[in-house]
């Protein structure tokens, strides 16, 4: 009773301090910012207290605590919130694409691309990739420790606050709220609530191992680990700034000029590197030694290279700054650690790769293996470009240009994408129950949609890039620039195209997807040719009692 | 890693250091006898491809460190053995195209405008560095084709405001339109005849009617005409021609540079728009101006001079 008093209380208060804020506001969209948590706090005050009476809502708000079983209701909301930050995401995404090609379609100035832009990389990065890391981290953490998740009630929360944290993220941008830093644009007091969201979420993670019935901690646990610890730090160090008013939605950073833009970069780069590497390893070395079923290649490798790539990644980042005021010791530090990267990178897609050694049988007839291998030949293609494009020689013709682009989504469709529907197409009928997924030739038209919307986009932006890099730098015999800027963009609107049909080809394959899981979910089995699948058996998958491991460490 | 032992070697001889341990029948390989959720983990060494570039790279790293600016240090970082700087390798670039321009840059300098054309290959040159420079500083307003937009006048065709010769084009850039601070720059002001309350709306009416029958596109207009005649004759012409010793547009073609509908023209009578271009000679050199002027000339509007001086240090005049 008293832990419910105190809930409620605090979600009261929350309440009425939005309701006041929300009243006083300095500015509109720091008013509409109030109302939306105003709504959330309502919401969790709400169920704070019909949780105590009534019983209406049932185990899908509430954690029932049995411990011979896993606590998958944070995970089956996950696996939803990320098909839906999914279609919003790739959506934004087709449509900023499509106004670059044709800018009558920027509509001012809510629609424009300054503001859908963020959205874009804000909704599959953090909506979509975020929720994917959290639900995958909850039900990999569970399985590997053999435990139930530790702080049901903090798991919920971490849950349905990082969904208000996106949807005032979101909301924000097109109001016109940005604090100007990419892929942190959030204003001061979204960054606060993220912050409060994230040290939850560690704690649930950590107090989760901590309860774990195996005498080891699995690799992915490792990466997991890694991926949330630096985040925080990441997080809390780049957006440290003063509010101009605790009733406003303005502030000012911390750190100015080149100490300013070295901070972004350090975090904007190991966002890359913690949240769209390390995060997605883990959830490679749990799903596909599980869809392979095949041991994880070598123990060995997977130390030497978690280690170096968690040493090496947090120096990277003044490789975004070369050639600007940047001292140029800070700019070798960048270029020299990118290109050491290289190998550790590598060692993910190794260890992955060969995982499949006396299962290789199985790329020509496991569609979901075939999307794992996919994802991880993506990543070893963009984990190579990247040292590439780093070095500085090569960097001062691609650097600004749409190459940069193209490499970001080679990464992003190819490694993070495919991974990420490898895992959801492996969780789906596990968590639902089901016997196998509704179609699995389905999942086969979506891995060819999907690669072809790839090719499409990375090789159209490789042109592209190139073309305006060389373009931008060409000078005639006379010694004079040959082309204006306005030339190089008529230049690359055939490509502008191409990457938007790419695009296009990448959403056409998610709702396949989306279709395919939609129908796992209410229970219905398309009648097809069978293909490949891992096999699961329900019974074992529970965490292990509390007693045989502490009689054994008695 | 804390088995060295191959594990092919070790396990005939005796029974495997961890219970879980189990040989990998495809593989032929042992497992490090972890498992977790029906994961195993084999025993494989790192492959040694990998392990070697990884080598490879450290040692490339530590030697690019040393030979470039590198190590943070109290008041600023090392400076590598190869004393490369970001800003040295800039102004080494610079230097040496700036000493493989100057010839010809001091040589435009040197030659009267009226002569460059007789230098086919200096003007070839003149005009290429005029292009470059237009991309940088004239597209934002005149267009990357140099074409114009309504309020910034077209550079290719023959209509000139202020004379298309390459002496009026230089003068033009290098004095502005309207530019404030500048004594010498082109100034034209229209009187706002309908905000000042010189003509009320109907009688601009009748002025519009009369300048669009200029044209042809409509009626003559009497009343227009009288008014024209007493308003507007003396800076545009009794033909509606214009005068360039005032910048005038002449009103008797089809090239209106504010639009040539009659709501455009009779709002460029009751408030006219007055647009500004800066006087580049503040922020350009001579010699980059001149090609500017080179290149505008070369856009296919380009007038001859109607008298060439004989002595070419004598300016000539500008005005046919």
């Amino acid at each position: 009773m008293e832990t419910l008093t105190t809930r409620a209380g605090m979600w009261f208060v929350l309440l009425v301090l939005a309701v006041l804020a929300s009243a006083l506001a300095r500015d509109t969209a720091f008013a509409v910012h109030m109302v939306i948590v105003g709504l959330a706090a309502g919401i969790a005050l709400w169920w704070t207290l019909a949780k105590s009476k009534i019983d209406l809502v049932g185990t899908w708000l509430r954690p029932d605590n049995d411990e011979t079983k896993y606590d998958d209701d944070p995970v089956r909301w996950g696996v939803l919130a990320t098909m839906f930050w999914g279609v919003a995401g790739f959506l934004a995404g087709l449509v900023i694409a499509l106004q670059l090609a044709f800018p009558a379609l920027n509509f001012e100035p809510w629609l424009n691309f300054g503001r859908l832009r963020p959205l874009h990389t804000s909704a599959v990065i953090f909506a979509f990739g975020g929720n994917a890391l959290i639900c995958t981290s909850f039900y990999i953490v569970q399985r590997t420790c053999r435990a139930r998740l530790a702080m049901p009630g903090t798991a919920r929360f971490v849950f349905w606050g990082y969904q208000l944290f996106i949807v005032l993220a979101a909301t924000g941008y097109l109001m016109g709220v940005t604090q100007s830093k990419e892929y942190a644009e959030p204003e001061w007091y979204v960054d606060w609530w993220l912050t409060i969201v994230w040290v939850a979420y560690l704690l649930v993670f950590v107090m989760t191992i901590v309860k774990r019935r195996e005498p080891h901690i699995y690799v992915a646990n490792w990466f997991f680990l890694a991926f949330i610890l630096t985040v925080a730090m990441l997080h809390i160090v780049n957006n440290l700034d003063m509010p101009v008013s605790l009733l406003g939605s303005r502030s000012y950073p911390l750190f100015a000029g080149v100490q300013g833009a070295l901070v972004q970069w350090w975090y904007g780069h190991n966002a890359v590197g913690f949240f769209l590497t390390a995060g997605f390893l883990a959830m490679m070395y749990y799903f596909v030694p599980k869809q392979a079923e095949r041991p994880i290649y070598s123990y060995r490798l997977s130390i030497v290279h978690f280690w170096s790539l968690i040493f090496l990644y947090i120096w990277a980042g003044p490789h975004h700054l070369h050639y600007t005021a940047l001292p140029d010791w800070a700019q070798t530090l960048g270029m020299v650690f990118s290109v050491v990267l290289w190998m550790p990178s590598w060692g993910g897609m190794i260890n992955g790769l060969l995982t499949l050694n006396g299962a290789w049988d199985k790329i020509r007839t496991d569609p979901i293996i075939r999307m794992m291998v996919w994802a991880l030949a993506f990543y070893g293609m963009s984990t190579f470009e990247g040292p590439l494009l780093s070095i500085k020689a090569v960097n001062s013709m691609s650097h600004y240009t749409d190459w940069t682009i193209g490499h970001v989504h080679s990464g992003a469709l190819g490694w993070n994408g495919m991974i990420t529907f490898a895992a959801m197409y492996f969780l789906v009928p596990r968590l639902w129950g089901r016997t196998r997924l509704y179609s699995l030739r389905m999942v086969n038209w979506h891995f060819w949609l999907a690669t072809l919307g790839i090719v499409f986009y990375a090789s159209s932006m490789w042109v592209a890039g190139m073309m305006q890099g060389y373009m931008w730098r060409e000078y005639g015999a006379d010694g004079y620039l040959v082309n204006s800027f306005a030339e190089t963009v008529s230049a690359m609107w055939p490509m502008y195209v191409a990457r938007a049909f790419g695009g296009l080809l990448y959403i056409a394959g998610f709702l396949i997807m989306v279709y395919n899981v939609w129908q796992t979910i209410a229970g219905n089995l398309r009648v097809e040719k069978p293909l490949d699948d891992a096999k699961f058996n329900p019974d074992a998958d529970r965490p292990l009692p509390r007693t045989p491991l502490a009689q054994a460490a008695e | 890693m804390a088995n060295d032992q191959r594990p092919d070697q070790q396990v005939p001889q005796k029974p495997a250091p961890h219970p879980g341990r189990r040989l990998d029948e495809p593989t032929g390989v042992h497992t490090v006898g972890h498992e977790w959720d029906g994961i195993e983990e084999l025993d494989n060494p790192m492959p040694r491809w990998w392990l070697w570039t990884l080598y490879a790279t450290i040692i490339w790293a530590v030697a690019y460190v040393i030979a470039y600016p590198a190590w943070p240090l109290l008041e600023k970082g090392t400076e590598g053995v190869l004393g490369w700087s970001s800003r040295g390798q800039l102004a080494e670039e610079m230097a040496a195209e700036t000493s493989r321009r100057s010839p010809i840059l001091e040589a435009i300098a040197m030659t009267p405008l009226e002569r460059l054309p007789e230098n086919s290959e200096l003007m070839a040159q003149a005009v290429a560095g005029g292009a470059a420079a237009f991309r940088v500083h004239c597209v934002q307003c005149h267009g990357a084709n140099a074409a114009g937009f309504e309020g910034f006048p077209n550079l290719t065709d023959d209509e000139w405001l202020w004379g298309g010769d390459l002496r009026a084009i230089e003068f033009t850039l290098a004095k502005g339109v309207r530019h404030p601070g500048n004594d010498e720059t082109r100034q034209s002001l229209m009187p706002a005849y309908g905000a000042s309350g010189i003509l009320d709306r109907g009688q601009i009416d009748q002025v519009t009617a009369h300048v669009l029958s200029l044209t042809g596109r409509g009626p003559a207009n009497a009343a227009g005409a009288e008014l024209y005649a007493n308003n507007c004759a003396v800076c545009h012409g009794a033909d509606g021609g214009g005068l360039r010793q005032f910048g005038t547009p002449s009103l008797n073609d089809a090239v209106w540079l504010y639009g040539d509908s009659p709501a455009a023209i009779r709002q460029q009578i009751y408030q006219p728009r007055h647009g500004v271009m800066p006087a580049w000679e503040d922020r350009l050199d001579q010699a980059t101006i001149r090609m500017l002027a080179a290149y505008v000339h070369s856009l296919g509007g380009g007038e001859d001079f109607v008298e060439v001086a004989a002595d070419p240090a004598v300016q000539v005049d500008e005005q046919p």
